[in-house]
């Protein structure tokens, strides 16, 4: 089912596809997941300069394109449909999102490095000792006169590689899970004291676990004053976890895409898979699961803007039932195509595993389940 | 009749595998998430078995079997899941092994039998062709008479550790004419066969663990042959069953207690560890559930067994059918259990001659791998899709 656009969002969409058409087919994604970097600068600059992508969500006064959270929506679909591996969630949608509400002096030069593509972004925020709750840190910032000594570890940092920052959630005061005394730092990726331990994610893209260790940084480095950082992660997550399931939408579309095809040119028993029942019917499931989750995306996207419980809620109830979904057809794609599935000589494998790794980031089915629960049957939402 | 004591049983069993299957083996074991270990390893295991006596429990005691009842069976199978041994090789035991014994010459059961016992012979399987999965009866490699020998010409795939047997079994067309299951006959020959070559097919976990082979002109001597010309299927079938009718829930069941394990290390959300997570807890137990039938009905088969009835090959298919499916959930709950941690490819630290470390904890070098590997038990040895077709036209008469 089409969706409707405006002309700037179809002219977006349409020149974002054809980039990827010609120049991001899945040959070329191979090339740079098996090249030493992982990522590709090339793409990244055409992304800034011949695209523009990079602006879609800052203001036009800030030197973007004036567009939002539905704008990076379409980017990250089609991004999601080829694999882009680049670090357009981190630096276009999270790091964007927090120095557009940032105080700090230097928040309107990194958005213009920003969109010129010269500054990249990672968020570095889960923990080895963590799970998914936002308000877990242990990494530790401790104010020294003019500065801020960050000591602590991340874990399964994505992007890292080729970032020239990174965003930091580290605790200024409070327990390790206390909600208060949570902060944000916008760090040299490197600087001194910064180690890291750089793998591949499973699908390919660039990760790292990251030490830090007496890493010094200006006061000027917070983004938000310090200790009252969590309600604006908290939104800040939420978004790129709406535009996260706008990206699995993207994966979705070829898993099903692909397994349609293969069934269809495969042949057993005299005739092309396509045409027995049962593999029909699995095939009209997964179309089902994959509309009714780019619905509900739409849904929490619009609702992005509403109050945090309401906002919460809907981004949660997004993610559990794309998450369910990224299963059902990831695992359903790969039954589908037998024995070539499991192989990695067609892609399919490689969306299967982007789905499986979709389906955690920003945490799980099981976690957004327990936090619809809690907020569907929150107090306030009864009375309501 | 004496009775036998199990519980004294259990207790050799343990003895063995506390002296026998070192830490440092299991610690190389926590490296292997494939189908089968690493013949280094899994060969190993096979030649400690074997000089225990214990080389192959389920065969007849004439051929070196131990000659234990299903509960010593159960009993033993459950306490190497436990210590989580090295997967069996089950392609020579399990697989070739049964034929041998009903179809082959005394020749051949002199030879092989022996070989496979000892770990000497490592066989792999030949049986799926590029064109030719599901629908296997279509298949189309060739083998020719010419004077003592078979040529055969054509190629297989999924042929699991093709590099590194040294024989393999083999389903070739020797007829077209007729129905296309009775054009098939079934050969044994050397990887070392002069014509047969094999290439490397890396899955979706990054190993090399499948092959695609090819035959140009490979001469295989008809004294290989088992069973008779243009009989393959009715000994495929037999076999097939074998592959059908194994336990299932003993591997569930230590994958469950793996994710349990990993649950108690990693943080939860709102309590100290995921095992305290009242969530975590109950999808366990659901799984655990599930397990428990599927056990049930495994012990009710081997008891049929053991009293000497044959409960047929629509019980392998259902016990196929539920019995992968658990397979995969447990596996996937050792996934959840991960994390984030579940996003990194930890496919340089798995194998055994690595010294690379883990990415996180050491408990994450496995379970992805493993989750990945696992999504072809569903299509191997005849897809679930194939297995719900035999059923209902088997056990419900449905055409």
């Amino acid at each position: 089912m089409e969706t409707p656009l405006s002309d700037d969002q179809r002219m977006i969409r349409d020149s974002v596809a054809g980039y990827l058409r010609d120049r991001y087919d899945d040959a070329e994604r191979r090339r740079i997941i098996d090249s030493e970097a992982g990522w590709s600068a090339p793409h990244w600059q055409a992304f800034a300069g011949e695209l523009g992508l990079l602006g879609a969500g800052f203001a036009e006064a800030a030197g973007g394109l004036g567009g939002g959270a539905a704008e990076h929506a379409l980017i990250l679909e089609e991004f999601g449909s080829a694999l882009v591996v680049e670090p357009y969630l981190s630096t276009a949608v999270i790091a964007g999102g927090f120095l557009k509400a940032s105080t700090a002096a230097a928040a309107p030069q990194l958005i213009a490095d920003a969109i010129a593509g010269t500054a990249i972004f990672a968020y570095a925020a889960g923990e080895p000792n963590a799970r998914s709750n936002p308000a877990h840190v242990e990494t530790r910032a401790e104010c020294r006169g003019a500065n801020y000594v960050i000591d602590g570890q991340k874990a399964v940092v994505l992007g890292a590689v080729g970032a020239t920052h990174l965003i930091v959630v580290a605790r200024t005061s409070g327990g390790d899970r206390d909600p208060e005394g949570i902060s944000l730092f916008v760090v040299d990726a490197n600087s001194p004291g910064i180690t890291r331990r750089d793998y591949r994610t499973i699908s390919g893209g660039p990760a790292s676990d990251i030490t830090f260790t007496g890493v010094t940084v200006p006061a000027s480095a917070l983004l938000v004053p310090e200790g009252t950082a969590l309600p604006l992660i908290e939104r800040v997550v939420d978004e790129a976890t709406a535009l996260l399931c706008a990206e699995a939408n993207g994966v979705m579309r070829r898993l099903h895409g692909d397994t349609l095809a293969y069934t269809s040119q495969r042949e057993q028993f005299g005739k092309p898979l396509a045409s027995f029942q049962v593999l029909q019917h699995r095939m009209v499931d997964m179309l089902v699961a994959m509309e009714h989750s780019q619905s509900i995306t739409a849904r929490a996207i619009e609702l992005l803007d509403a109050d945090p419980a309401e906002r919460a809620r809907a981004v949660s109830a997004a993610k559990v039932y794309v998450g369910k979904s990224l299963r059902y057809i990831g695992q359903q794609a790969i039954q589908l195509h037998g024995g070539m599935g499991m192989t990695d000589e067609l892609a399919v494998g490689f969306f299967f595993k982007r789905a499986i790794e979709i389906e955690r980031q920003f945490g799980s089915v099981e976690y957004h389940l327990t936090r619809y629960t809690r907020l569907a049957n929150a107090p306030a939402a009864i009375a309501a | 009749m004496t009775s036998i004591d199990y519980n004294a049983f259990r207790d050799e069993v343990r003895d063995f595998l506390a002296t026998s299957y070192p830490a440092s083996k299991r610690e190389l074991n926590q490296r292997q998430a494939g189908m089968f270990a690493e013949p280094e390893l899994g060969q190993w295991w096979q030649r400690t078995l074997h000089a225990r006596g214990w080389g192959a429990p389920s065969w007849p005691v004439e051929y070196g079997g131990t000659g234990w009842d299903a509960v010593q069976k159960h009993i033993f199978m459950s306490e190497c899941t436990a210590a989580n041994t090295p997967s069996f090789a089950v392609q020579g035991l399990a697989m070739v092994a049964p034929v041998v014994m009903k179809f082959g010459t005394q020749a051949q059961k002199d030879f092989f039998l022996p070989g496979i016992l000892s770990g000497e012979l490592y066989f792999c399987q030949g049986f799926s062709e590029p064109g030719s999965g599901s629908d296997l009866a279509s298949l189309r490699t060739s083998a020719v008479r010419e004077g003592d020998d078979y040529l055969v010409n054509g190629s297989k795939i999924w042929t699991t550790h093709a590099h590194f047997a040294n024989w393999i079994f083999l389903l070739v067309r020797t007829s077209t004419e007729g129905k296309p299951q009775q054009g098939i006959t079934f050969l044994l020959a050397p990887m070392s066969t002069p014509g047969i070559s094999v290439r490397p097919i890396i899955s979706i976990s990054g190993e090399h663990e499948l092959n695609q082979t090819f035959y140009d002109n490979a001469r295989i001597p008809i004294a290989n042959r088992i069973g008779d010309e243009n009989k393959g299927w009715d000994v495929a079938k037999y076999l097939l069953e074998f592959e059908r009718g194994g336990a299932y829930a003993p591997s569930a069941q230590g994958m469950l207690e793996a994710a349990k394990k990993i649950a108690a290390q990693q943080p939860g959300d709102d309590c100290a560890t995921l095992w305290d997570d009242p969530q975590f807890q109950r999808k366990t137990a659901e799984l655990e559930i599930d397990m428990l039938a599927q056990a049930a009905t495994e012990h009710r088969v081997m008891t049929a067994l053991a009293g000497g009835n044959n409960p047929g090959d629509i019980v392998a298919s259902m016990l196929k059918l539920s019995g992968t499916a658990l397979q995969q959930a447990a596996s996937e709950l050792c996934v959840e259990a991960l994390g984030d941690y579940a996003l990194a490819d930890q496919r340089q630290s798995l194998h055994l001659s690595s010294n690379i470390p883990p990415i996180g904890p050491d408990y994450a070098a496995r379970p992805v791998a493993k989750f990945l590997n696992l999504r072809a038990c569903t299509i191997y040895g005849g897809s679930s899709e194939v297995q719900h077709n035999i059923v209902a036209r088997a056990a419900m008469g449905l055409k």
